[in-house]
């Protein structure tokens, strides 16, 4: 099985309203997938709609091999669902969550997986009420993928954790994957979690997916390097020498800065200094910046408010 | 769907007899009627008040525990427990089931308890009697907590849940005629007390206690015990699998 979601205008309105319209989705077996978006976009809605528990108004899906509409039970056998709040009683211990769980999905011998999974995700067996927030999560993902699914969901995994609790999860979901070729996908809205975690980056804005590709190719495509000069001499002059640059795609002037938007490439600097050198300038200082995936995310997110205003 | 429905039970029942708390609480309101009421009502009814309290206390248990059963099902979704088990491959009926056989075994624990203190009064009971009245209980008390689970998945607000259940619960609970015979009633609340199914719990319960087997009051109450118990659980599936598609 190649394709282990594979999903073709699914959409959900609530009392008329589109909170998803329409999303084609497809991920492949062993990929982390990042699914980004603003608060409000669609995101927890599709998910929802994934692991069967809301009815897609419109459009079909198949979900590890079986198909959402006709067959959701079979789709629950092989999924793993992590939702966002949480998922754990705090009056019942670690063990006595997972050993459920683990029956419900009639996992053989359900006392040693359990027991295997406390050890995996480095939890005790206590009561979940005197757990840090760090260690429910790693329960709340160890209960998720008891069964050993081919595809585990992860609704915001990491919101509200301290930064090591964040990068300790993120350390699991690469274990979920390279040891067990589990197939993750997660929605996010922290684009640096994407950008460390995922393999591909779908971008959601108003119930539609947008952009998608890896982290590195969203960056090269739509945020651009930055370089930042200062210059001594004479500022317009410097513009205009920078700006016919075949790489240079954008100049903006502050003072005596130039911001330069220009093509990603190792040999940008040297190019801009020869310019420089040819027409006479001197910079006082220069500097490359990598764009990050919060720079993607703005662009398009102005790119879609500004086609929405015209 | 039996066996998830087993485990589903076992899994609830652990967890309250753990809450132990609560167990003793839900108990000591019917108990604390017994111990405080039922002297005042021996001045009125004589000295076959415990007959008639007993059986009233035993209702007013069954109203009480399950008629709040739907309280739990609201904590477990607000803390994600419910949205996971919905996504296992558990069959959605056993996550209504197990929850609905849980508050029924508990229900006949805490009545085997009020029924000892009774005893410890002066109540007394035939051991076949004391077995059909307990099985009397099993329906009503199975139906009205699929009808709570209904309600708070219907609902869905935590702080209404309680306030509304109340409201419908302590009603039934007086037309029920459990605190006092409605046979003392005025023509119109006996009629309105017919039209409800606790009615004839109460004194099918009284009949089996004083070894009435053969009575049609117990007849009548088995029959509308069980037709009770099998529109709500019909009631309740129905909700719970649309609300968990």
């Amino acid at each position: 099985m190649d394709h282990v979601i594979e999903a073709r205008g699914l959409a959900k309105s609530f009392a008329g309203a589109d909170a998803v319209r329409g999303v084609d989705l497809t991920v492949r077996a062993g990929e982390i997938v990042g699914f980004l978006g603003p608060n409000g976009a669609g995101k927890t809605t599709t998910l929802r709609m994934l692991t069967t528990l809301l009815r897609p108004t419109a459009g079909t899906a198949t979900v590890a091999g079986h198909d959402l509409i006709a067959d959701p039970a079979g789709v629950r056998r092989r999924i793993g669902y992590v939702a966002q709040g949480g998922s754990t009683n705090p009056s019942c211990t670690a063990l006595q969550e997972l050993v459920l769980q683990a029956r419900l999905y009639r996992t053989p011998d359900a006392p040693a997986r359990s027991r295997d999974l406390l050890a995996e995700f480095d939890l005790a067996d206590r009561p979940i009420g005197s757990m840090s927030g760090g260690q429910r999560r790693r329960l709340d993902i160890a209960l998720g993928v008891v069964h050993r699914p081919a595809v585990v969901f992860l609704d915001e995994p990491t919101t509200g954790l301290d930064p090591q609790s964040r990068s300790a999860l993120w350390d699991h979901v690469r274990r979920l994957r390279d040891r067990h070729g589990t197939t993750v996908f997660l929605t996010t809205h922290y684009l640096d979690e994407a950008d460390a975690l995922c393999d591909r980056v779908l971008i959601i804005d108003r119930g539609r997916v947008v952009e998608e590709g890896s982290p590195e190719e969203l960056k090269a495509r739509l945020g651009g390097d930055v370089v930042t000069l200062e210059i001594s001499g004479d500022v317009p002059h410097a513009r205009s020498a920078l700006a016919g640059l075949a790489s240079v795609r954008e100049v903006r002037v502050t003072g005596r800065t130039l911001r330069l938007t220009v093509a990603p490439g190792d040999r940008i600097l040297i190019e801009l200094t020869r310019a420089l050198d040819a027409a006479g300038v001197e910079p006082l200082s220069i500097q490359h910046t990598r764009p990050t995936l919060d720079d993607v995310f703005l662009a398009l997110t102005d790119r879609e408010a500004a086609a929405r205003a015209a | 769907m039996p066996r998830d429905t087993w485990l589903l039970f076992r899994h609830q029942l652990r967890l309250t007899l753990g809450g132990w708390f609560g167990l003793v609480f839900g108990v000591l309101q019917p108990v604390l009627n017994l111990v405080l009421f039922g002297p005042l009502l021996g001045t009125y009814l004589g000295h076959d008040s415990w007959q008639v309290f007993v059986p009233g206390v035993l209702i007013q248990l069954s109203l009480l525990s399950p008629g709040l059963a739907g309280f739990g099902i609201l904590f477990d979704a607000r803390f994600g427990v419910l949205e996971r088990l919905r996504v296992t491959p558990a069959s959605r009926l056993a996550l209504l089931l197990g929850r609905v056989l849980t508050n029924t075994v508990v229900l006949l624990g805490q009545a085997v308890l009020v029924i000892a203190v009774g005893a410890a009064f002066g109540f007394r009971v035939p051991v076949a009697g004391l077995l059909i009245g307990l099985a009397l209980l099993v329906p009503l008390a199975a139906g009205l907590a699929a009808l709570s689970y209904a309600f708070a998945l219907t609902l869905r607000r935590q702080e209404l849940f309680a306030p509304l259940s109340s409201t419908f619960v302590v009603p039934m609970l007086l037309l029920s005629g459990a605190l006092l015979p409605m046979s003392a009633a005025p023509g119109w609340l006996d009629a309105v007390s017919r039209a409800t199914p606790f009615r004839y719990g109460v004194e099918a319960l009284r009949a089996a206690f004083a070894g009435r087997y053969a009575s049609g009051t117990l007849t009548a109450g088995l029959a509308v015990s069980v037709v009770f118990a099998v529109a709500a659980l019909t009631i309740g599936t129905r909700t719970f699998t649309r609300r968990h598609s």
